[in-house]
């Protein structure tokens, strides 16, 4: 009996095969599917009155989206009893699914696939199983191979059957990005034999099969088949292909991710190979990546608990949902300009307030003009207009009667803070909710301001607020759980990723990334090639070198916040020599960073930055410089280090919070799974034997926690060890 | 045992485009002519040739399937001589004649020939495939960017700017000028016939002796789109060596290697054979051999093995009277003189590939045979020849005149 796959013939002796998962919004394939779909292959198959099928969805949400992640992550683990699973282990695992594919394609019948909605990952690769397959023209569709965006790669058939239909170069550029795809592309590149209008795929499917009763054989299991654009390593067009693609790759994942260059290798491999024979290359460079712990460490963090946290795993359960209706957004700069467009396009009301009506007026032509870029992309002039009606411009704060949640993005200045706070709280009473946008001021201070500090929060947005992903949600000494449930549910209405850390001197994300820059800013004043220092840095899988960020977030604002951070902690303050730097920079060289043209780098008008030349002469290039592997290692254990301190010290209350906030919110090496999952990789033996060595070299900065010697001696690790017992 | 260089003749370098003078030459008709020559000249009984040892670096087509053998038979030579076609890339023509001595040294060969083809305008370069570059696990291994992202991570790191280049190139030309207006090389080159015996080829074609830092000036980098661009070898090259910011693409056609048809040959034998047929010896090889180096950057092979050869010669630098390195670019000759410090007048003295072209399977013999009739010309004692070689080797021989 079949639970996840209904089975109905009808007169024209035509099944159609829908997948209706239970317990899932979404259909994936996991264990009990393939038990099911591998039985329906058989039926199909032998039972002589079943003259075709059509495989379509139950769900409303789609076709199907692919492998149970969740599933695999746990399978991944290391198992009870010990050890990694051996690569043939992993290999019989993968090549399940690649069995039942082919099976299904050489089941004898003509199979046709009805995609309505989202058909992405395993889902499209079962697609690819079918000789036919048609999709509905409707904006919900989305078609693709994904997987290389989670540090996995198509291993259902997937590598191999793509290129067989739309040629290797296409098929490539779109699996090595991870590019989904509308309807009208798939059309394009022949991944889909026909768009019809929604709700007709089936009827479309049933149809074709009527007409090709004997279509039941693929092309590629056709005698005379032509490899679109050629196959073979004496092919000019396929060799070239190749040549190309491995500089395109190694220049985007640098030579960190196991899953890219695997994928090329099943793809050339694989093409040169009859099918039967591809789909086991494919599987055994899928077992090969799985078998590493990059796998696991990038599914758990990128997919599966990024998934969750968006899903609410920090909510407090037992507080009602209470979606953001209307938004008091104080303050229209370039944050809060941004906040009020995300808000208005959730279908928020915003109230924008500002001290001028002219400043809050340019807030709302910052919306305009970020939206009119869309236009065209998804974006109509009047789905614009409606989002634009959304967002009111005023100066009284009286004006803000009606708002249900508060977000403060004022000038960073306690006091000018304090008194916006409280004007606000004379009109909206201390009973609604109060977030502030404050990127480096403790939110234990600025609540005081608040009679209510339980109802005040943290509510951290990264710029370009249109663009970066993460929201860091920081907790004050006393707020409380309504407030919490609140400033996520708004985070969930907009659509971005929440971590809920907190209160500390740049909470968790500011004061980690921090330190990569300092790093970087440290080996200046030491003389380091700065070439090396750049290349390194991205190298490690940094979007941008340490001194690249300095620049973009302007050096004279980092001389500011240590200027501060002095000043607050007076002797307290352990001054370094990439402070030097910073002041040497600033205050006599006038290098204030790229917004005045001049920072680490110069940038040539029309021309591509340069490292300043200067830079050598003001700190004067070391005889003797380190090796690459030192530079790295010094940006890696840097921010490594400060993280596990945030965690020791509770900034941090779970080790998913620290690797989905280093990831999306400033963008740390995406191939470690996050600092967290990097570390329990490394191991915390070898974590702690090299952050003392670094102590000793580099200076106390490097400091192992306690924390971390404790689970050195222990063996403990940030994410449970240990596979849990199947449910 | 010795092994010494009784005889060596070459073809004139032909444009190797479908408007060079050797284009309508087969491969194998021009190395035939190649082999029939170095037999009339010195009269040998081919019986003696054990062996015909020819680079060849594209061999695929009509250069494939073993096209030493096939040329021995088409060149007329006793059955019984041997023949195989060796790959070295672009120093396989000296590979082969250190092949043809290490024979004779080893008593496997009384007269071995060493030598080399290639018809690049027939054949395209690269065309014979491989793994190196095209299966992606091998090329993210290996680093593997095309040599001229090498050639210019050389100049980048080792400080040569575009001017430098174009003004190593403009001074091959210059020499390379100089010695065919001297006829320099009038004992080795070999004119090419047709097929009803003309002549259709008798000097080295793809010279430009006109050129100047403004000519050059004009020319536009050759692999700075592919570097930066597409596909982006430059990040390759970063990976391998983070301590260089970005790379200044410096190489053009005008101070790279030119794409020629060629080949060549060497006539190695022991003393006896000279003594059976009253030939005197116009060389001894002193050393040889080849070397590995780092891939990525590939062409700074040479210098490594230049050290070796010496240390197992027993020589000095100042004991070698002139020195030979392709000029496959002008920034790997430059760093070989700024790494090995060679005053400019001690090497390459009659130009080289930059001003008359390099046929891969070829050059080697070539500029052994140049460096030989040189160190004739000027009485002088000892020559060190060297190529830099692709995926990271460099092959070297020292020979002392006698």
């Amino acid at each position: 009996m079949s639970n996840t796959i209904r089975f109905d013939v009808d007169a024209d002796g035509i099944a159609t095969l829908t997948i209706d998962v239970p317990g899932q919004s979404m259909n994936v394939i996991g264990a009990e599917f393939l038990t099911d779909f591998s039985a329906a292959i058989d039926r199909l198959s032998s039972d002589a009155a079943v003259k075709g099928a059509v495989i379509a969805s139950g769900k409303a949400s789609g076709f199907m989206a692919g492998m149970d992640l969740k599933g695999m992550e746990e399978m991944l683990l290391p198992q009870e009893g010990g050890g990694k699973l051996a690569m043939a282990t992993l290999f019989d695992r993968v090549f399940t699914l690649n069995a039942i594919l082919r099976r299904l394609e050489t089941c004898g019948k003509p199979v046709a696939c009805a995609i309505e909605g989202i058909c992405v990952g395993g889902g499209f690769e079962l697609a690819l199983a079918c000789h036919y397959r048609v999709v509905s023209d409707s904006s919900k569709v989305q078609l693709g191979l994904p997987e290389i965006l989670v540090g996995l790669f198509p291993g259902g058939g997937g590598s191999q059957r793509f290129p067989r239909i739309a040629g290797t170069q296409v098929a490539l550029m779109y699996m090595l990005q991870g590019k989904l795809f509308r309807p009208a592309e798939a059309a394009a590149i022949k991944v889909v034999d026909a768009v019809v209008p929604a709700g007709t795929t089936i009827e479309a499917a049933k149809a074709w099969l009527l007409a090709n009763p004997a279509a039941s054989v693929q092309p590629w299991d056709q005698k005379g088949f032509k490899f679109p654009g050629g196959v073979g390593s004496m092919n000019p067009a396929f060799a070239q292909t190749f040549m190309g693609a491995v500089p395109m790759m190694a220049k985007e994942a640098q030579r960190n991710m196991n899953a890219p260059i695997a994928l090329l290798s099943a793809v050339y491999e694989g093409a040169q190979l009859p099918m039967d024979r591809a789909i086991r290359i494919e599987s055994k460079y899928f077992a090969k990546v799985l078998a590493q712990p990059q796998a696991r460490n990038m599914v758990r963090s990128l997919f599966v608990n990024k998934q969750a946290a968006e899903r609410g795993a920090r909510r407090p359960k037992d507080i009602a949902p209470s979606p953001t209706k209307k938004l008091a957004m104080l303050g229209a700069g370039m944050m809060g300009a941004g906040i009020a467009t995300v808000a208005a396009q959730a279908g928020i009301e915003v109230v924008l307030l500002d001290r001028d009506m002219a400043a809050a007026e340019k807030g709302k032509a910052h919306a305009q003009e970020v939206l009119s870029k869309r236009l065209g992309k998804g974006m109509t002039p009047e789905k614009m207009a409606d989002i634009l009606a959304r967002i009111t411009p005023v100066t009284d704060v009286a004006d803000l009667t009606g708002c249900d949640f508060v977000i403060e993005a004022v000038f960073e200045d306690p006091a000018i803070k304090a008194d916006i706070t409280k004007r606000v709280e004379a009109v909206l009473g201390a009973d609604t909710i109060f977030g502030s946008n404050t990127s480096t001021l403790p939110i234990t201070g600025l609540a005081k301001a608040w009679s209510k500090p339980e109802n005040f929060i943290g509510i951290h947005f990264f710029s370009p607020v249109e663009k970066m992903p993460l929201v860091e949600i920081i907790t004050g000494e006393k707020t409380g759980p309504e407030a919490i449930a609140k400033a996520l549910d708004f985070v969930a209405q907009i659509k971005k990723t929440p971590i809920v850390v907190s209160d500390s001197r740049g909470f968790y994300t500011s004061r980690c990334f921090s330190t990569y820059v300092q790093e970087g800013t440290q080996m200046v004043a030491e003389g380091v090639n700065p070439a090396l220092i750049e290349n390194v840095g991205r190298q490690l899988g940094m979007p941008v070198g340490p001194l690249a960020v300095s620049d973009e977030v302007s050096i004279e604002l980092g001389h500011k916040i240590l200027a501060a951070t002095k000043r607050e902690l007076g002797s307290a303050y352990k001054g370094t020599r990439a402070d030097d730097v910073i002041e040497q920079m600033v205050v006599e060289l006038g290098r204030l960073g790229r917004k005045n043209g001049k920072g680490f780098y110069d940038y040539p008008e029309g021309g591509k930055k340069a490292l300043w030349p200067g830079l050598t002469e003001h700190f004067p290039r070391a005889a003797h410089q380190p090796t690459p592997e030192q530079v790295r290692e010094r940006l890696l254990f840097r921010q490594l280090i400060e993280c596990a301190r945030c965690y020791a010290e509770g900034v941090l209350a779970a080790p998913e919070d620290g690797d989905i906030g280093a990831i999306f919110g400033w963008g740390f090496a995406p191939w470690t799974g996050g600092p967290f999952s990097h570390m329990d990789t490394l191991g915390a033996a070898k974590i702690v034997e090299t952050l003392d060595r670094l102590a000793q070299e580099q200076g106390e900065r490097f400091s192992p926690t306690r924390q971390l010697r404790d689970m050195a001696t222990s063996g403990a690790t940030f994410y449970p060890a240990k596979a849990k017992a199947a449910a | 045992m010795e092994a010494y260089i009784y005889d060596a003749v070459r073809s004139p370098r032909g444009r190797g485009k479908n408007d060079g003078a050797l284009h309508e030459i087969t491969p194998i008709a021009l190395v035939s002519q190649v082999l029939a020559a170095l037999r009339d000249r010195t009269g040998i009984d081919t019986a003696d040739v054990d062996d015909v040892i020819l680079g060849c670096v594209t061999p695929v087509g009509e250069q494939g399937a073993d096209i030493a053998r096939v040329a021995v038979l088409n060149a007329d030579y006793a059955e019984t001589t041997a023949g195989v076609q060796i790959n070295r890339f672009c120093a396989s023509g000296l590979e082969a004649v250190n092949m043809a001595a290490a024979k004779v040294m080893s008593g496997e060969a009384d007269f071995a020939i060493g030598g080399g083809v290639e018809s690049m305008s027939r054949i395209p370069m690269a065309s014979d495939g491989g793994a190196w570059a095209t299966d992606p696990a091998v090329a993210y291994k290996t680093y593997f960017a095309p040599q001229g992202i090498g050639a210019d991570l050389i100049a980048t790191k080792f400080g040569f700017s575009r001017t430098d280049v174009d003004a190593y190139a403009i001074e091959s030309q210059k020499r390379a000028k100089r010695a065919w207006d001297e006829g320099r090389f009038v004992r080795s080159v070999l004119p090419i016939r047709d097929v009803i015996g003309e002549v259709v080829l008798d000097h080295d074609e793809h010279m430009r002796p006109d050129a100047d830092m403004q000519s050059l000036g004009a020319l536009k980098p050759s692999f700075k789109a592919m570097g930066e661009d597409m596909p982006g070898f430059d990040a390759i090259a970063l990976q391998r060596y983070p301590e260089v910011e970005r790379i200044d693409h410096v190489h053009h056609a005008g101070n790279s290697s030119g794409i020629v048809d060629g080949a060549a040959g060497v006539l190695v034998g022991s003393k006896a054979m000279g003594e059976k047929y009253g030939l005197k010896p116009r060389a001894r090889i002193r050393a040889m051999g080849s070397i590995g180096s780092e891939p990525m950057i590939m062409l700074t092979g040479p210098e490594s093995i230049a050290h070796k050869l010496l240390k197992r010669a027993g020589m000095g630098k100042n004991d070698i009277d002139l020195w030979e390195l392709n000029e496959a670019f002008a920034s790997v000759v430059l760093r070989y003189m700024q790494a090995l410090d060679l005053d400019h007048d001690r090497i390459n003295v009659n130009g080289g590939a930059i001003a008359m072209g390099h046929p891969l399977g070829a050059t080697g013999a070539m500029v052994l045979g140049t460096a030989l009739d040189e160190l004739e010309r000027t009485g002088k004692g000892t020559a060190l020849i060297n190529l830099c070689v692709g995926a990271g080797m460099g092959t070297g021989t020292i020979i002392e005149r006698l």
